[in-house]
C-alpha cells in the first residue's frame, strides 16, 4: 500500500482530500497486474475464429484440419457448449457460439486452445466454415417493419412518453433532424483473462469486467454449472467506459479450460477488441421544439431510433435514457416522445459512458440553440430561463426532490473569462505540427451545451451493493465486489475508512465473487452505492465497538467524527485506540432509494438521482481544409460533493476527452454491416495535441440527500454535454448546421 | 509453424541481463518475448501496430514500439524497459511526479508514457506545455484526457530546473 502523501486544504485524510491512488506506485512501475499479465504453469492459448459475414446461415463446420495441427489442445463449437447457448446482459439472446444464424460480422463460430498463441491463430484460420451469406439489414429505420433478423423481432423496446399537452403549439417552432454515429469505448487494456479448472470440477475465471456477479451467472448458465462452482475473480483493467459490461470471452475461456482441463488464457488484439464488446449506439434523431414568444419552452416532441445491432445487450435501457432525457436539462411543461431500439446486422451495441443521454443531448443542444436564434436571445439567457430546478418535474412525471443546481452550473461556466485570442504560432493552429494551413481561413468560433445525466440504475431495477468490513487487532480489511477500472473506488475505499474510522492503514481485498454483488462500475453509480456500502460497514463495526463498550464500561459513546465522546463528555477514546485488540466482522447490504417502472405513457419514478454539467468550447476552424483545433474546454458540474479533487478532475478531464472525440474524430466506419477501421491507425482517439486545455469553472458542491457524504457520481456527466458543445462553437465559427457528429473534414469544407 | 522454427535460440540484453531465449518462433515481436517469455508485462500490449505508444523501450537508447521490433533482431542491442528505470522501493522523479500530479487512472498506458517521458527529458529538460503535448502524441491514453499528465511532466520540469539554478518557468 502507497502511503497517503501531501494533500490540498488542512486535512490530511478522509472524504475530500486529494488522496493519493493505492495501486498508484504499482501502476507506475510497471509491476500492477493487468488481465493480460497473468500467466500460469502449463497455459495455453485461446483463440476466437468469428464470422466474416453480417447475415449468413451456417451450413456446416469442419473443425479436423485444425485439430491435426501440432499444438491444438481443442477446437470447440456450439455443439460444445455443456448449457445453454445463450447469453445477455438484460435478456438472454445471444448464442455463444453461433449455432445456426450469424447476425453480425463478428460474431464467434468456434474457439480454439493450443500452446501458443500463433498456433492458436493459425488454427482458428484452419477451421473450415461453409455459409449461406444472405443480404444484411443495417438500416436502423428499415429494421422497425423489416423481416425479423432474430427470434424476438427487430424492436427490442418501443417506448412512448407522453406528458401534459401533447396538442399545444408555441409561439415559434423549429426542427430538426441529428445523427450520432458510433463511437467505441476504445480502453487501452483489451479483453483478456484467464480460466483455470480445479481438480473438483470448478473454475476460476479471472477477468477485466465491470460486473462479476452479472459475468458469473451468464457463464454458469451457459456451462450449465451451479453459481457457487464458477468463481469469477477481477483480474486488472485497462479501462472499461461501459465496453466491458457485457460478457465477451468469459464463456469460451472456461469451455476451453474445462474441455483441456488446463489454464487458458485469451487477450484480444485490438482488431478483435472491435469485434468483441458492443459499442456506443448510433442515433437518428428528430426533434420539433415549441416554445412562447417570451422565450419559454412550451412542448418538446422527439424521435429516436437507437441501433441495437445484432443482440440486446442494454438498448433499452440506453432507449429509456435517451428517451427520458431527451429534453435536455429544462424544464418543459409538455412533452411527447417516442423512441425505438432496434435489431440490425451491424456489431452489437450497449453501454458506453453517457449510455442514452450522450445522443439525444447532442440533438436536444442544437435545439435550444435554434430557438435562442429565432427568439433573438442569448442562448445561455434561454438555457438559464428555462433551466430545471429542485422541485421541477421532469416529463416521466417524476419530481426532482434531490438536488438540480441548473442555474448555478450555467452561470458559473458563463461567468468564466475566455482564453486569449488565436496565437501567431502555426503549431497551435488548426492542423496543429502538419504546419497544413497558413491560418488566412482560420476562424474561431464558442459554443455553449448542458447536460443532464440520472445517476445509478433505473425503471425499478433492484440496485444493492455489499461491502464487509473486517478489523483484526486494529488492522482493517475492506473487501466488496466493486470493479476498479481505473476510476479511483479504491482510493475512495481509503477515504471512507479514513473518515469513520481514523484507521490510515487498509487493506482492499480482492474483487471476486466470494461476497455479493456490487452491481456494475457504470451509470455514476459505485461512489453512492459501494462508497456507500463501506461507509456503512464501518459504521456496523463502529456500532459493534459502541454496543461493547457499553456492556464493558456502562457508557454509551457516540462517534463524533473519528472519536468516540462519553454523552456527557467525559470520556472520550478515538476509534482507532478503541479498536486496538479487538476483532469485528460486519457485512452490509446497502441499496438506494426503490425506483419504479415507466408506465405505458412513459410516465413514473423511475430514476434516483440527477446530476448536472455544462461545457463551452472555444474552436479554431480553417474553414478552406475543415481542420478543427479545440482550443479550451471549460466545464461547471453539479457534484453534490467533491471526495477527491484530484481524481474529479481527472474524471472530467478523461470525460471531457471523450466528448471531443466523438465531435470531431472518432466513428465506427461501417460498409454492409463490417467495420472497416477496427484499428488505432484508423479509428482516431484523441491524442494530447487533439486535447486543449480543460477548465474547471466550477464544482457545484450542493450536498445530495440520500447519498453518502452528499457526493453524486461525476463520472458521466463530462462526456454528454462536452460534445455539442464543440459542435456548437464549430457552428459559430462556420455557420454551417452540422447535424451529425463526429464532424468530418470534408462537412466543413465543403458544407 | 515449422518444429524447427520454434527451437531456434537467440539472446537478448534486456536491462542490463542477458537472456537466451529458446524455443522461440522468429516471428515474434519484442513486446511478444518480453511479456510472454521473460516476463517482464510492464510493456503493454494495446494496439500492436504502433499506434499508442503503450509497449514504448529503449532499443540503443533510441524510443521505439517493441511490438514493431522483432525479438531476434534486437540480439546484440541493449534493451531497456519500464522494470529498469527504477529500484525497486524508489521511484523516478517521473514516476514520483505521476503519483502526486494524479496522472494514472486505469495505468495501461502508464508505462510507456513514462519511458516516453524520460527520453524526452533527457534531450528537452525544460519543455513548453506545446512541446510536451508533441512529444507524448504518440502515446494513447483513454482515462485522463492527458492534462494531469502534462501537469505531471512539468512539474519535474520545475523541479530539474530549479535544481539547476535555472528559471522555474518552464510552460
Amino acid at each position: 500500500m502507497t502511503v497517503v502523501k501531501e494533500t490540498v486544504g488542512i486535512r490530511q485524510s478522509g472524504i475530500g482530500v486529494s488522496a493519493v491512488r493505492p495501486d498508484a506506485q504499482e501502476k507506475v512501475k510497471g509491476d500492477f497486474i493487468f488481465s493480460s499479465d497473468l500467466s500460469s504453469e502449463g497455459m495455453l492459448w485461446g483463440q476466437t475464429l468469428r464470422s466474416p459475414h453480417a447475415s449468413a446461415k451456417i451450413l456446416s463446420i469442419d473443425i479436423s484440419d485444425a485439430l491435426s495441427i501440432s499444438g491444438v489442445h481443442a477446437v470447440l463449437t456450439a455443439d460444445d457448449v455443456p448449457g445453454e447457448n445463450i447469453f445477455g446482459l438484460e435478456r438472454a439472446d445471444q448464442p455463444v457460439l453461433a449455432d445456426d444464424f450469424i447476425r453480425y460480422a463478428g460474431e464467434p463460430v468456434a474457439i480454439v486452445a493450443a500452446d501458443h498463441p500463433e498456433v492458436a491463430r493459425k488454427a482458428a484460420d484452419a477451421i473450415r466454415v461453409e455459409y449461406e451469406i444472405f443480404s444484411p439489414l443495417v438500416d436502423s429505420y428499415a429494421a422497425i417493419t423489416a423481416e425479423a433478423i432474430h427470434p424476438e423481432g427487430n424492436v427490442i423496446r418501443h417506448l412512448n412518453i407522453l406528458h401534459g399537452d401533447t396538442e399545444v403549439v408555441g409561439d415559434v417552432v423549429v426542427e430538426g433532424e441529428y445523427e450520432v454515429g458510433m463511437q467505441d469505448q476504445a480502453f487501452m487494456g483489451t479483453e483478456s483473462g484467464m480460466a483455470i479448472p480445479s481438480p473438483d470440477g470448478s473454475i476460476n475465471l479471472q477477468i477485466s469486467t465491470q460486473w462479476l456477479h452479472s459475468d458469473q451467472e451468464q457463464v454458469a448458465t451457459a456451462l450449465n454449472m451451479p453459481m457457487e462452482m464458477v468463481r469469477v475473480t477481477l483480474a486488472g483493467v485497462g479501462g472499461a467506459f461501459g465496453g466491458r459490461e457485457d460478457v465477451s470471452m468469459h464463456v469460451h475461456l472456461c469451455m476451453l479450460a474445462l474441455h483441456t482441463g488446463k489454464p487458458v488464457k485469451m487477450i484480444y488484439d485490438r482488431n478483435e477488441s472491435f469485434l468483441g464488446h458492443v459499442h456506443r449506439h448510433p442515433a437518428r434523431i428528430w426533434y420539433r421544439h415549441h416554445a412562447s414568444s417570451e422565450g419559454l419552452l412550451v412542448k418538446v416532441e422527439a424521435k429516436v431510433i437507437l441501433d441495437g445491432g445484432a443482440y440486446a445487450s442494454t438498448t433499452s435501457a440506453v432507449l429509456a435514457n435517451a428517451c427520458c432525457f431527451s429534453i435536455g436539462s429544462y424544464s418543459v411543461p409538455n412533452a411527447s416522445v417516442e423512441g425505438w431500439g432496434v435489431r440490425t446486422n451491424n456489431p452489437p451495441c450497449g453501454a458506453m459512458r453517457g449510455f442514452g443521454n450522450v445522443q439525444t443531448c447532442f440533438g436536444v443542444e442544437a435545439q435550444m440553440d435554434k430557438l435562442a436564434k429565432e427568439l433573438s436571445l442569448d442562448p445561455v439567457e434561454f438555457r438559464l430561463a428555462n433551466a430545471l430546478k429542485s422541485g421541477d418535474t421532469i416529463i416521466t412525471g417524476q419530481k426532482i426532490t434531490g438536488t438540480a443546481p441548473v442555474r448555478e452550473v450555467l452561470m458559473s461556466l458563463a461567468n468564466h473569462p475566455l482564453p486569449e485570442p488565436p496565437s501567431d504560432n502555426i503549431l497551435e493552429r488548426p492542423g496543429g505540427t502538419g504546419r497544413t494551413t497558413d491560418g488566412s481561413h482560420v476562424k474561431r468560433g464558442v459554443g455553449f451545451a448542458a447536460s443532464i445525466k440520472n445517476l445509478m440504475f433505473s425503471e425499478g431495477f433492484d440496485d444493492f451493493s455489499e461491502a464487509r468490513c473486517i478489523v483484526n487487532d486494529g488492522f482493517i480489511a475492506i473487501q466488496t465486489a466493486c470493479v476498479e477500472v481505473g476510476q479511483g473506488f479504491v482510493t475512495l475505499v481509503h477515504q471512507i475508512v479514513q473518515e469513520i474510522l481514523g484507521i490510515e492503514k487498509v487493506d482492499i481485498l480482492p474483487a471476486d465473487t466470494s461476497i455479493g454483488s456490487a452491481g456494475s462500475t457504470s451509470a455514476s453509480r459505485q461512489s453512492w452505492m459501494s462508497g456507500g456500502a463501506v461507509m456503512k460497514a464501518c459504521e456496523a463495526v463502529v456500532d459493534s465497538l459502541i454496543s461493547d463498550l457499553s456492556n464493558e464500561q456502562g457508557i454509551t459513546f457516540e462517534r463524533i467524527g473519528t472519536v468516540l465522546v462519553a454523552p456527557d463528555g467525559s470520556a472520550s477514546i478515538p476509534v482507532t485506540d478503541a479498536l486496538q485488540g479487538r476483532n469485528y466482522d460486519e457485512t452490509v447490504v446497502h441499496r438506494h432509494a426503490p425506483t419504479v417502472p415507466l408506465d405505458k405513457n412513459g410516465q413514473g419514478d423511475a430514476h434516483v438521482s440527477f446530476a448536472f454539467a455544462a461545457h463551452r468550447a472555444v474552436v479554431d476552424v480553417d474553414e478552406e481544409l475543415g481542420l478543427v483545433r479545440v482550443v479550451e474546454i471549460a466545464t461547471s458540474q453539479d457534484v453534490g460533493r467533491v471526495l477527491n479533487p484530484i481524481q474529479a478532475r481527472g474524471q472530467i478531464e478523461g470525460g471531457i476527452t471523450q466528448g471531443l472525440g466523438l465531435a470531431i474524430l472518432e466513428e465506427i466506419v461501417l460498409v454492409d454491416g463490417k467495420i472497416q477501421n477496427a484499428n488505432f491507425t484508423d479509428y482516431l482517439l484523441p491524442t494530447a495535441m487533439d486535447t486543449p486545455t480543460i477548465e474547471i469553472a466550477a464544482l457545484i458542491e450542493e450536498p445530495e440527500p440520500n447519498a453518502p457524504f452528499g457526493a453524486k457520481g461525476i463520472g458521466e456527466p463530462p462526456v454528454i454535454s462536452s460534445t455539442p458543445a464543440v459542435v456548437a462553437a464549430i457552428r459559430d465559427a462556420t455557420g454551417l448546421d452540422l447535424n451529425r457528429v463526429p464532424i468530418r473534414p470534408e462537412d466543413i469544407a465543403l458544407g | 509453424m515449422d518444429k524447427d522454427k520454434r527451437s531456434t535460440g537467440y539472446s537478448l540484453s534486456v536491462n542490463d541481463t542477458s537472456h537466451e531465449i529458446s524455443k522461440s518462433w522468429l516471428g515474434e515481436s519484442l513486446l511478444y518475448v518480453l511479456r510472454e517469455k521473460l516476463g517482464l508485462y510492464g510493456s503493454k500490449n494495446a494496439c500492436e501496430q504502433g499506434e499508442c505508444g503503450s509497449c514504448s523501450v529503449l532499443m540503443d537508447g533510441v524510443l521505439v514500439c517493441s511490438c514493431l521490433v522483432l525479438a531476434a533482431n534486437a540480439t546484440g542491442r541493449d534493451i531497456k524497459t519500464i522494470e529498469s528505470i527504477s529500484d525497486d522501493d524508489s521511484l523516478t522523479d517521473v514516476q514520483k511526479a505521476f503519483v502526486d500530479a494524479g496522472a494514472i487512472q486505469c495505468g495501461f498506458c502508464t508505462p510507456g508514457l513514462l519511458i516516453t517521458i524520460h527520453d524526452f527529458l533527457e534531450t528537452n529538460p525544460e519543455p513548453n506545455v506545446l512541446e510536451i503535448r508533441e512529444a507524448i502524441s504518440g502515446n494513447l491514453c483513454r482515462c485522463t484526457g492527458y492534462g494531469r499528465i502534462v501537469e505531471a511532466v512539468q512539474i519535474v520540469s520545475k523541479q530539474k530546473s530549479v535544481g539547476q539554478g535555472g528559471s522555474d518557468d518552464s510552460s
